[in-house]
């Protein structure tokens, strides 16, 4: 579903990612550990074309997303991001946050957005906030209402870029949870974490990164319970 | 000091000069201010452009009008540019308000602009995530968002835009202070004129402080006039 070949970034001078080959398939769940600065979002961020491509290629679906002639509104579309920071629209209701991009882009109506909207927050549990604005909500609520926000467009994937790393630790698990519904249901997910026991439980597969190229990936039963390379030990000795 | 025999009642003779100056202050300045805000809001953008043959002519025109001082550019537009363009004058006001907006604009575009860049980029993040083209984002998320930020300083360009627009009595045109020039050379006295001018200026503005404390209430996000939307199903 998600085919990534030799994909190099950088910025300005400096290379973060120095030639990444993947392959996510369908509904499956892949998490991305890895030190901080070992490109890992950056990766994540290149696969919407957030971060701009310098050398490679990612295909959606058989798409080639750095393609000048792909339309990248429509392909951002049917993926989903999750941020570190939410960065809900402060200027709207929950509920105007979740039905804006179904309006405008896929022309729904405003009773069937709105329905739309109710229902997932339903799923996220959050159906009371509805209009209320994203401020008066705590972190680990405006995290699932991005998540919310990102489902309204019925995307074929989601990535999350450590969307518990900026909650208190009380609220990480009402936002794991919401995530662990998702992979049960059979979302295709690239998610970039430090929650290790998360990527542990739900990933089908996990993928170590350092100093901008994938070290080591597999089953998270073999990647933490008997890691090979030497740096892979290095970094789960430190988190586990 | 004269003050124990101030002679108000030369200012009531004038009276219709000075409603004729008032109502003209306040007829350039908003001209000059809409005017200042279209055009502003379309250099802000090109600073905010990442197109070098965008972004610098509209550096270039914020750095001119910001660095000249309005006097001389309304007599360059009153008395050089418009006679070189159309042949003629087309009188003060015409010359005053194309002054007024285009030194207006200069100063609108940079807060326009710094409201813009004070929107933190993941809002953008998130709206080209959800599909939005750049332009889309703009509309629905960065400029509300930023416009509420503007509002204020956009209140002080306003105020400033009011007083500086007395400056065009230099081209003749018959505003506030030009009344009181006015009276004050028919009568050789100069306290009544020009407090009375000091005092209108002082009015005016201080309605306009009203009405931008107004708009700023008005926009700010703890507002919601809908409260509950009707047709909802409520939890």
């Amino acid at each position: 579903m998600i085919k990534v070949e030799n994909l190099h970034k950088y910025f300005d001078k400096l290379e973060v990612l120095k030639g990444i080959d993947y392959e996510i398939k369908e509904k499956e769940v892949v998490c991305v550990i890895g030190p901080s600065g070992s490109g890992k979002s950056t990766f994540l961020r290149c696969i919407n074309l957030l971060e701009e491509i310098t050398d490679g290629s990612i295909y959606i679906d058989g798409v080639k997303v750095n393609d000048p002639k792909t339309d990248i509104n429509e392909i951002r579309t049917e993926v989903g991001m999750v941020f570190q920071q939410f960065n809900l629209f402060p200027h709207m209701t929950v509920l105007d946050n979740i039905t804006m991009a179904p309006m405008l882009i896929r022309k729904m109506t405003k009773p069937d957005a709105e329905k739309l909207a109710l229902e997932l927050l339903d799923k996220v549990g959050l159906r009371v906030k509805a209009d209320n604005y994203p401020q008066q909500l705590s972190g680990g609520q405006q995290q699932r209402v991005a998540i919310a926000r990102a489902l309204a467009m019925k995307p074929k994937v989601m990535l999350f870029d450590e969307p518990t790393s900026a909650l208190d630790p009380e609220m990480v698990n009402e936002v794991l949870d919401v995530m662990k519904q998702l992979a049960l249901e059979g979302m295709t997910m690239v998610v970039v974490t430090h929650e290790m026991g998360f990527a542990r439980e739900v990933a089908d597969r996990v993928v170590f990164m350092d100093g901008g190229f994938i070290v080591e990936q597999g089953e998270p039963e073999q990647l933490f319970g008997n890691p090979q390379n030497e740096r892979t030990k290095a970094f789960l000795g430190k988190v586990l | 000091m004269d003050f124990l025999e101030l002679r108000w009642d030369i200012i009531w003779n004038y009276r219709e000069l000075f409603l004729r100056g008032i109502w003209v202050t306040i007829l350039l300045t908003i001209c000059g201010y809409v005017g200042g805000i279209f055009l502003g809001v379309l250099i802000g953008l090109g600073e905010t452009s990442k197109k070098k043959w965008i972004y610098w002519p509209s550096k270039l025109y914020v750095d001119l009008f910001r660095g000249t001082p309005m006097l001389v550019q309304i007599l360059i537009i009153h008395l050089a540019l418009i006679p070189a363009i159309f042949g003629q004058s087309y009188g003060f006001m015409v010359s005053g308000i194309t002054a007024l907006i285009l030194n207006c604009a200069a100063y609108n575009a940079e807060i326009i602009r710094a409201g813009i860049q004070s929107i933190d980029k993941g809002q953008m993040e998130a709206a080209r995530s959800l599909g939005l083209t750049h332009s889309q984002a703009m509309r629905k998320i960065i400029l509300p968002q930023a416009f509420r930020r503007m509002i204020p300083p956009l209140g002080n360009e306003f105020i400033a835009l009011l007083k500086d627009s007395s400056l065009v009595t230099v081209i003749a045109a018959n505003d506030i202070l030009y009344a009181a020039k006015v009276v004050a050379g028919a009568y050789n006295r100069f306290w009544e004129p020009y407090l009375v001018a000091a005092l209108l200026y002082l009015i005016l503005t201080y309605l306009v402080t009203k009405v931008v404390a107004y708009v700023e209430r008005r926009f700010s996000n703890s507002y919601n006039p809908r409260k509950k939307k009707e047709g909802r199903v409520e939890a």
